[in-house]
C-alpha cells in the first residue's frame, strides 16, 4: 500500500512544514532515511528542480518525490497528501480568523517555531550537501582523508556563496544552470 | 460552475507562471485576483499571508485556499487549491519521467553534482533568512540549535521538534520571555 503511504507521509509534512519554502526539505529528508523510496541525493535534485520551475516549491517537492517513488498516482497521492490538512486547516482558520489573528499564544507558539524551522532546514540540508563536499573512503589515513575532499565541489560552494549574495537579484534558476554546466565540464559526477 | 472553473483557471495561471511560490506569487496574485477580478482586497491579500505563514502548509496554496473560501465555500477552496497546484503535478511529472531515463548519463550525473552544490548554497541562504527573522534572543539561539543538534544526532521526526519548538515558545513567553 505504497499510495496510501505516500499520502500519510505527505500529510504530515503538510500538518507539520510551517513557513513554506524549504520548510518541507527537513521532512523529505526524513523520508529518505527511513524509507528506501529515495535518496539524500535525490533530495536535493528535487529541490533543483522544484526551484526551477513553476509553482510552489513544496508543491513541486511532493510531486516529485511521489513520482519516483510511485509512478503518476504516486505523485498525485503526494500532491493531495501534501495539501489536504493546509485546505482544512485554512477553511477552519477562516470561520475563526478575528480571534486568531492578533492572538498571544499563536505569538508565542511562532516566536519558538521560527528558530526551530531554521535549525530542521539547516541540519537537513547540511547533511544532504556534505557528500558533494566530502566522499568518506572508509580509511582514517590522513593522506586519504585530504584525498577524499571534493576540492573542486567546495571552491564552487564558496564561489557560488559570494556570487548568490552579490547578484541577489537573479533567479536561482540561473545559478542551477551554471553549476550544471561546471559540474559537466570539471565531471563533478564522476 | 463558470464561477468555480474561473477559480480553477486563475489560480493555475498563477501556479503555472510564478517560479518559488510564496513571496514570489504576490505581484501576481495582486494583478489577478484583486485588480482583474475583485475577488479580494489589497489587505485582505496581506492578512492571508500572513495567517498563510502562522498555519501549516505552503503558503501559496493556503492563500489560495483563503480566496476561494471566501469566494464559493469548501467547494471553491478546493477549486482554487486544485488549480494552483495542477500546473506543478504536470510539469514537474513530465520533468520527473524523463531525468528517470536519463539519469545514469555520465552528462546528467556530472551535471546534477554540480547542481547539488548550487543546492547547497541556496539552502544555506534560505537559512541565513530565517536565522534573522527567527533568532532574535537568548532563548530562540537555545531552541535554533538544540533543533539542529537533534536533527543531526537522533534518529526522529522533524514533527517533534516542531511540537517541541512551539511548546517551548509557548513556555517561554509565559515565564515573561527570557532576554
Amino acid at each position: 500500500m505504497i499510495l496510501l503511504k505516500l499520502f500519510y507521509e505527505f500529510f504530515k509534512t503538510g500538518l507539520f512544514a510551517v513557513g513554506g519554502g524549504l520548510a518541507t526539505l527537513p521532512f523529505l529528508y526524513n523520508m529518505a532515511e527511513t524509507t528506501n523510496w529515495f535518496t539524500a541525493e535525490t533530495v536535493m535534485d528535487m529541490i533543483a528542480i522544484s526551484e526551477s520551475t513553476p509553482g510552489p516549491i513544496g508543491v513541486n517537492m511532493a510531486t516529485y518525490a511521489g513520482f519516483t517513488t510511485a509512478g503518476v498516482l504516486g505523485s498525485l497521492c503526494a500532491t493531495i497528501g501534501l495539501v489536504f490538512p493546509s485546505v482544512v486547516v485554512i477553511i477552519w482558520v477562516y470561520k475563526i480568523m478575528e480571534k486568531f489573528k492578533g492572538s498571544q499564544l499563536v505569538q508565542s507558539v511562532f516566536y519558538g517555531l521560527r528558530p526551530a524551522v531554521a535549525g530542521l532546514i539547516a541540519a537537513a540540508g547540511l547533511q544532504a550537501l556534505y557528500p558533494c563536499l566530502i566522499r568518506f573512503s572508509g580509511s582514517f589515513d590522513p593522506l586519504s582523508l585530504v584525498g577524499d575532499i571534493q576540492w573542486l565541489a567546495i571552491i564552487l560552494f564558496v564561489a557560488l556563496y559570494f556570487l548568490i549574495k552579490k547578484f541577489n537579484k537573479l533567479h536561482p534558476l540561473v545559478f542551477i544552470a551554471a553549476s550544471a554546466v561546471v559540474g559537466v565540464l570539471f565531471q563533478f559526477g564522476a | 460552475m463558470k464561477e468555480l472553473l474561473d477559480l480553477f483557471l486563475t489560480f493555475a495561471r498563477i501556479g503555472g507562471l510564478t517560479f518559488g511560490g510564496g513571496y514570489a506569487m504576490l505581484p501576481m496574485l495582486q494583478k489577478e485576483v484583486v485588480e482583474k477580478r475583485n475577488w479580494v482586497s489589497e489587505e485582505e491579500i496581506m492578512d492571508y499571508y500572513a495567517l498563510g505563514q502562522c498555519t501549516p502548509g505552503i503558503i501559496a496554496v493556503n492563500v489560495a485556499t483563503f480566496i476561494g473560501y471566501k469566494n464559493k465555500g469548501v467547494i471553491g477552496s478546493i477549486f482554487s487549491t486544485a488549480g494552483v497546484i495542477a500546473p506543478s503535478v504536470v510539469i514537474i511529472t513530465i520533468i520527473a519521467a524523463f531525468l528517470q531515463n536519463f539519469a545514469d548519463l555520465p552528462l546528467v550525473q556530472n551535471a546534477f553534482g554540480g547542481i547539488r552544490v548550487c543546492v547547497g548554497v541556496l539552502v544555506l541562504n534560505a537559512v541565513q533568512k530565517l536565522w534573522k527573522k527567527g533568532v532574535i534572543d537568548k532563548a530562540t539561539l537555545l531552541i535554533c540549535l538544540a533543533v539542529f543538534a537533534g536533527t543531526m544526532l537522533l534518529d526522529v521526526s522533524p514533527v517533534v521538534f516542531v511540537i517541541g519548538a512551539g511548546l517551548a515558545g509557548w513556555l517561554v513567553k509565559k515565564a515573561g520571555g527570557a532576554k
